[in-house]
Order: structure tokens, then C-alpha cells, then sequence
């Protein structure tokens, strides 16, 4: 009993880190194809701007992932970053490159220093889900199970391919939608258009490779594929086209600002829909909920944490994002530090 | 030399490699540390002076000290995530079988840091806009979260050094596990004062240090004397605390760790009357070459008397006690600490008698050299403690219950000497850049208090985040902006 609500606290947290580092994924991702330097200028400083304040504290989601998996499922993270090492490591690289490059980015001055953090972000905000993906697309195909040495062959298959791809677009998706939410925040109507125009290609290029890789990843990954063919996976699975829908529709319409709930809930609902696909396990079909938990005590005391915690940061969050929404949150300016 | 080869034989060959990496990237991200957990609290304490006191050049210095925590934070989340994710990529042995063992210390640490991560973002971004008490207030918290998170990492560690909180069953997995035992280990207390005091020290040196060297420049205003004062005399402060503190975490592994304490101190056979080597080299057969020996001080310093027994690294079997090397890498890092300890004393005392003779700083260039050093010694003496724990642990990586060896991923040698390479190359650009960042905006800062900013901030590249906040134009189509504020 408590094992599966951990379980469910466990995807809970990867839906957010979905949701949350995946609009800044998807930031960086419209970073990458801004073009030049002169014609990406606003976009970027869009990026700049919407990114700041809270991408740290999107961060922090994954780092709540993983000790939920060691402290919960010890067995399940061995066995995950042992057979999917080198795209977890190569993940792990991509997000020092890209939270480096960010970071320093911002207080350079220098063309040349500012163009090279800006692509060392850029490209790692591409390859650094693209690789997340994968593992998760790897563990879902099934080939992965306690014991597995690394391999090319457990993230290196059709199944996990298209779970990094639809990474990228579902990334991807969330940072136009978010970003033209920003543009009229920021009053850049400009750009707007600019990025509604990206949300509907993403939106359309996710529906594709949805559809693409539920038709492919049947051989693969039978257990997941029924899963998210039959019963509630499929209902999820639906609902989250429907949001899909919703906020292509929303995000050209003056209610805007809706879309970014409904494009959360595309991600959210995506990410429910493989956790309901996969019930009991794990890894399908090695090793269960129940198998992999860990010891009774840890796991009813992590409740009583996660209660605990949730208590202070719940509240903490809706003060950030709300005074970050409402434009409170702006960075220093030169003005400031040079009185 | 046997025993060194036959040990050598037994191990995996990823084992250097996943070692070097992990020695490596919890080296660099320590740097780091102190300032994340202290920082925040020496530039709140700084904020309050500005604001109490309406002085404008208090919140300036407060104002500057949060644009560095900005960029130190960042890089100090992203060097933080590598090391979860290393616990997996490097150990999965040890977080398969342990993970739900100590992993609730992690979890207190994950959320600490989540609630530091939104304050830090409020406090960071609310300069302008939030009324300003409001705006301390909410950074108010701060230190507490970082206390909170230091907490959470440091009952980890400590339940490495002395495990406990568990049984094993007859296949040797911890069952029957206890929380509250496995989170209060007999090592936590003692670590978690050291290293909390620790942290505030080294960010109050090395802040302080900055203004030394602005001082010893010849720039002597209020600014820099505000700015020296403030964190020199937390730091100041902290150190006789920290000596006594660091005195009582000896006297603990004496007590708790005896093996690691044989090594720190190159102790070979238990004995009593045993003296004290001041640096020196552990040799196989377990004679030190080198170094300075003081005969009975071992004993006294560890039982306060000369007939204290202490046990020597010879009492356990050679596979189950540190290296020759081990030991004696143990024992440098204990006693550079231990030294750089000493003198930061005479430090703070000499700092405290001119403040106490003439409520003034003290006049003389050479304390201000020292004081600009102290800041680089004490990081370096934060890494010293770091090797002396972990090192002196080998080869347990939970003492006495799992050996490093078993604890390593399956994931072959040339893949980790890889990822090593490549880990090596980016922290190395990731900091060195860090570094230059920091060290422009200083010079950005102190050209701007020249009066000469206007002039500097006219190119076509100084439009930065950190430049004006900029009306954005919206007028044509993209591509053809050339608003300010635009970045790239």
C-alpha cells in the first residue's frame, strides 16, 4: 500500500519535472533555432527573461525524482542506471552544459563569450531530454530488468528513439506555448505570433510522432503498448490529445493564459497515462511495484516528509510563479549594482 | 607490497576511474558549497544594516552580493544534480542495497533545497519591485533551508561513516531498518556542527578576503571597509567555535572510527604512550618516513593523558584498513587542516585585540595579506576535512557493511576513463568561465564606482539582463528588432 502511493509520488514528481524542466527544455529548444545573432535577438531575450527566475526551482524536480527512485525503489534505480548508463551520463553532461551556459550567459558581455554559452545551452537543451527520454522509453520497451549490464541495445531500439523524440517535441510544445504566453506578458506582441506560429508545428509534430510511436512500438513494448491502447492508459492517452487540441485552440484566442494549463496537461496527462500502462511494474515485466520497494519505515516516513514539505513549499511555489506571472520577479539592473 | 598487489588484483578496474570521477566532481561542487549554504546569510545580515541603517552603501555591497549568489547558485544546482545522478552512474551497488536504508536524509536534503531554490529566486529577482522589508523578510528563511539541506546530506554521510538503524538477514540485505537511528548516527552530531560552521567560515573569509585585496590596493572607503568588516568578523567569530569543534570531532572518531583515526594519524600498532607525527609518510611495513615526531602527544591529544591506548591500523586485516598511500593522504589532509585551523585562530585574535584596544581594524598591510589568504586556506582546508572523512573510510564505502568495490557499476573501465575526460574538460570551462564572470562584473563594479560607467556602457553589447530593463518594441514582424534588452 504504501509502496504504490510512493509510486505514484514517484511519477507525480517526473510529471512535474516534465512539466516544469520542460518548458525551459523547450525554451532552449526555440533558443537553438532562433537563427543569428541579430535575427534571433528577441526571441532569445524573451527566453532570457521567462527562463530566469524559476528554471533553478524546475530543476530541483529531478533531483526530487531521483531520491524519491533510491529511497522508495533502491533496486529499480540500480537496475535503471546501470543498464541505461551511457544516455543517463550523457543526460548528466547535457545538464551541466546547459545550466552553465545559461547561467553564464546572462552576466557576459562579450558578443563572442555570450554566442558560445548561448549554444552550449541551446543544443544541450535538445540533447539533454532527447537522452532523458530515451531512458524512460528504454525502461517502458521492457528490455531493461534487475541485473541488466549496460548496453547499446536497452536505449538504442525503436521504442526508446521515439520516447527521446517525443521528449523533444512534448519539450518543445510546452516552451512555445509558455513562450507566447510570455510575449504578451512582456508586451512583445511581436512575438506572439512568433512563437503561437512554433506552438502549433510542435503540436502538430507531437501528435505525429505520438500516433508514429504507437503504431511502432508495438513489437517492442507489448506490455506498455497495451497498456496504452486498452482502458484507462487509453483514456489518458486520449485526454491528452484533447488537451493537445484545447491548447492549440486556447493559445490563439484572447484567454491565452489558459493554454499553459492545458499544455501542462498534455505533458501531465501523457507521462499518467505510460504510469497507468505500466501498473503493476516498474519495468515491465520484471519486477513490480512490490518487488522493487524498499523498507516499510523509510517509505512511511518519506510520506510524512513529503506532507511536511508540502506544507512550506507549496505555498512557496504559488508565491514564486505568482509574483513571476505577475511580472514582480525582474533580474537587477546595471542601475542597481553600480550606485 | 604483496598485500598491495594482491588487493590491487581484487579489484574492479572501473574502480579508479568511477573513483577519480566522483573525487573529482564532489571536489569541484564543494568549492561551491559555502557559499550556497552561507552566503545568503552573511549578504541578509549585510541587507539589514542597509535597510536599518538607510545606508546606501550597505544595501550596494548587499545589492552586488546577490548578483554573485545568482550566478554561484546556478552553477552550484547544476554540479549538485551530476552528483544524484553519479550515486547511480558510479554506485548502484550502494544505492541498490542501502538506497532506502539512508536515503531519507536525501529526501529531507531534496526538499530543503527545493524551498532554498524558490526563496533564492524570490530574493533574487524581488529587488526592484517587492517593497523592501517585505523583500528581507522573504530572504529571512533562507539560511534556515540551507541549514535544513545541510542537515539532510550530512545524515547521509554520517550514516556512511558509522551505519547503523538496520539488521541484516541471512542473505545479507539490511532489514528491520530504524529511521530515527539511521538518520541520528553516532557521527552526525559532530559532523553536521563542524561542517555547518565550516561553511559560514569559509564564505566569511573568502568574502572578506575580496575587500583585504581591495584594501591592500589602496581602496580604503567606507565601501570596502564595510565590506571587509561584515564577513570577516562572522568568520572571526566562528573560528575558536570551529577549533573547538573540530577538536571534539577528533576525539569522536577516535572514538567511533578508530581505523580512520589510526589513518589520519599514522597510528601502525595499537599502543599507549603513542606520539604524534606532524606530516610525514606511511610506509608498507608501517614505519613513517619524514615528518616531525612528538613523542606521547598522540595519546594525550586523544585521551587527554599519555597511558590512552589508541588502536593502530595493524589491528584489522590489510583488505579491511586504508592503503599506505591511503593513510598518509589521510593523515596530510587532517594535518593541513588542523595547521590552517590553528593559524586562522591567531587570526581572529589578532582581529579581536585591535578591535577590543582601538574598536578599529588593525593598521597592518600583513594582516590584511593574511586575511586575503584566508579566504583561499580555508577552502582549502574545507577539502582537507572532505579527503580526510572519505579517504580515511577506505576501502568501506559503508563502513565495516560494503566495501567501494562492491558498491561500483558494472559499466566497463574505457566508458568511465571517458566520461571522466569529458567531465574533467567541462568543469574545468564551466568554472574557469564562472571565475571570469565574476571577476568582470568586479571590474564592471568598480569602474562604474569610478564614474566612469556611462563611458563603458555604450557599446552595442552591453545591453544584458543586467542592463536597463528595456520598453520592448512591437512594432513590424520579427527579425527586424533591434530593441534594447535583446541578448545574442
Amino acid at each position: 500500500m504504501t509502496a504504490t502511493v510512493v509510486a505514484w509520488i514517484l511519477l507525480l514528481a517526473v510529471a512535474a519535472y516534465a512539466c516544469g524542466g520542460g518548458v525551459d527544455y523547450g525554451a532552449g529548444f526555440w533558443d537553438l533555432l532562433a537563427g543569428g545573432a541579430e535575427r534571433g535577438k528577441r526571441p532569445r531575450w524573451l527566453v532570457d527573461h521567462a527562463m530566469a527566475p524559476v528554471w533553478e526551482v524546475n530543476n530541483v524536480w529531478l533531483i526530487f525524482t531521483l531520491v524519491v527512485m533510491w529511497t522508495g525503489f533502491p533496486l529499480f534505480f540500480q537496475t535503471v542506471f546501470t543498464a541505461l548508463w551511457l544516455p543517463l551520463a550523457l543526460a548528466a553532461v547535457g545538464m551541466v552544459l546547459r545550466g552553465a551556459g545559461f547561467a553564464l550567459r546572462k552576466p557576459t558581455r562579450r558578443l563572442a563569450a555570450r554566442r558560445i554559452y548561448g549554444a552550449v545551452f541551446a543544443v544541450s537543451s535538445l540533447l539533454t531530454p532527447f537522452f532523458l527520454g530515451t531512458v524512460i522509453g528504454g525502461v517502458a520497451s521492457g528490455r531493461v530488468s534487475p541485473g541488466t549490464t549496460a548496453s547499446a541495445d536497452a536505449w538504442a531500439n525503436t521504442t526508446s528513439i521515439m520516447a527521446g523524440l517525443i521528449t523533444v517535441a512534448a519539450t518543445a510544445f510546452l516552451g512555445a506555448v509558455f513562450l507566447t504566453v510570455d510575449a504578451r506578458r512582456f508586451e512583445a506582441h511581436d512575438l506572439v505570433g512568433y512563437f503561437r506560429l512554433r506552438a502549433w508545428i510542435a503540436a502538430a509534430v507531437l501528435l505525429a510522432l505520438g500516433v508514429i510511436g504507437l503504431v511502432v512500438t508495438d513489437p517492442h513494448a507489448s506490455y506498455v503498448h497495451h497498456g496504452l491502447t486498452h482502458g484507462a492508459g487509453l483514456a489518458l492517452v486520449i485526454a491528452a490529445v484533447v488537451a493537445l487540441a484545447l491548447s492549440a485552440w486556447l493559445v490563439a484566442g484572447p484567454a491565452a493564459g489558459w493554454a499553459r494549463y492545458s499544455s501542462v496537461a498534455v505533458v501531465a496527462l501523457l507521462v499518467a497515462a505510460w504510469g497507468f500502462a505500466q501498473r503493476p511494474y516498474l519495468v515491465p515485466t520484471s519486477l513490480t511495484v512490490q518487488q522493487g520497494a524498499g523498507a516499510d519505515a523509510p517509505l512511511q516516513w518519506m510520506l510524512v516528509v513529503a506532507a511536511v514539505a508540502l506544507v512550506f513549499i507549496g505555498p512557496a511555489l504559488v508565491v514564486l510563479y505568482r509574483l513571476d506571472t505577475h511580472g514582480v520577479l525582474e533580474p537587477l539592473t546595471d542601475e542597481d549594482v553600480a550606485e | 607490497m604483496s598485500t598491495a598487489a594482491h588487493l590491487l588484483a581484487d579489484t574492479p578496474a572501473q574502480l579508479l576511474p568511477a573513483r577519480e570521477l566522483m573525487a573529482f566532481t564532489l571536489a569541484s561542487h564543494i568549492m561551491l558549497v559555502p557559499f550556497g549554504v552561507a552566503l545568503p546569510f552573511i549578504t541578509l545580515l549585510m541587507h539589514h544594516r542597509g535597510l536599518r541603517r538607510a545606508d546606501p552603501t550597505a544595501m550596494l555591497l548587499a545589492r552586488r552580493w546577490s548578483a554573485v549568489m545568482a550566478v554561484q547558485f546556478a552553477v552550484g544546482i547544476v554540479t549538485g544534480t551530476v552528483l544524484s545522478l553519479e550515486f547511480g552512474l558510479l554506485w548502484p551497488g550502494m544505492m541498490g542495497r542501502w538506497g532506502d536504508v539512508f536515503g531519507l536524509g536525501f529526501g529531507v536534503e531534496g526538499w530543503a533545497f527545493f524551498l532554498e531554490a524558490i526563496l533564492i529566486a524570490i530574493y533574487l529577482y524581488g529587488w526592484r519591485r517587492l517593497k523592501p522589508w517585505t523583500h528581507f523578510w522573504l530572504g529571512v528563511p533562507l539560511p534556515l533551508t540551507a541549514l535544513m539541506g545541510a542537515f539532510g546530506i550530512i545524515a547521509a554521510n554520517s550514516w556512511m561513516n558509522t551505519p547503523q538503524g538496520f539488521t541484516l538477514d541471512s542473505s545479507g540485505r539490511p532489514v528491520d531498518v530504524s529511521v530515527q537511528q539511521a538518520i541520528f548516527t553516532p557521527m552526525f552530531g559532530p559532523q553536521y556542527w563542524h561542517f555547518v560552521v565550516a561553511m559560514f567560515l569559509t564564505a566569511g573569509y573568502v568574502v572578506a578576503g575580496v575587500y583585504a585585496v581591495g584594501w591592500l590596493r589602496g581602496r580604503r572607503d567606507r565601501y570596502h571597509r564595510l565590506g571587509f568588516t561584515v564577513p570577516f568578523t562572522v568568520a572571526a567569530i566562528l573560528t575558536p567555535v570551529q577549533f573547538v569543534l573540530g577538536d571534539n570531532i577528533a576525539r569522536q572518531i577516535f572514538h567511533k572510527q578508530p581505523i580512520k583515526f589510526a589513518a589520519a594519524e599514522l597510528v601502525w600498532d595499537t599502543d599507549t604512550h603513542v606520539p604524534e607525527y606532524l606530516f610525514g609518510r606511511l610506509q608498507e611495513d608501517g614505519t613513517v618516513k619524514g615528518g616531525l615526531k612528538i613523542p606521547q602527544l598522540d595519546s594525550i591529544l586523544a585521551g587527554f593523558t599519555p597511558d590512552t591506548q589508541v588502536t593502530g591500523l595493524s589491528s584489522v586485516a590489510a583488505a579491511d584498513r586504508p592503503t599506505a598511500t591511503q593513510a598518509t593522504i589521510t593523515h596530510w589532509a587532517f594535518d593541513i587542516m588542523a595547521t590552517i585551523g590553528s593559524v586562522l585562530i591567531l587570526l581572529a585574535l589578532w582581529y579581536a585585540w585591535c578591535w577590543w584596544r582601538r574598536r578599529d581594524l588593525p593598521k597592518s598591510r600583513w594582516f590584511f595579506r593574511c586575511a586575503a589568504v584566508a579566504g583561499v586556506a580555508s577552502v582549502i582546508t574545507v577539502e582537507c576535512g572532505w579527503i580526510t572523512t572519505e579517504v580515511g573510510r577506505q576501502p568501506w564505502i559503508v563502513y565495516q557493511n560494503m566495501r567501494v568495490s562492491e558498491a561500483v557499476t558494472p559499466t566497463g573501465a574505457a566508458s568511465l576513463w571517458t566520461m571522466f575526460g569529458i567531465v574533467v574538460t567541462v568543469y574545468v570551462l564551466v568554472l574557469g568561465s564562472f571565475l571570469a564572470v565574476l571577476l568582470k562584473m568586479r571590474t564592471r563594479w568598480r569602474l562604474a564606482d569610478a564614474g566612469s560607467a556611462r563611458a563603458q556602457a555604450e557599446g552595442p553589447e552591453t545591453d544584458t539582463p543586467y542592463g536597463p530593463r528595456p520598453e520592448p518594441a512591437a512594432t513590424a514582424g520579427p527579425g527586424e528588432h533591434r530593441a534594447p534588452g535583446s541578448d545574442l
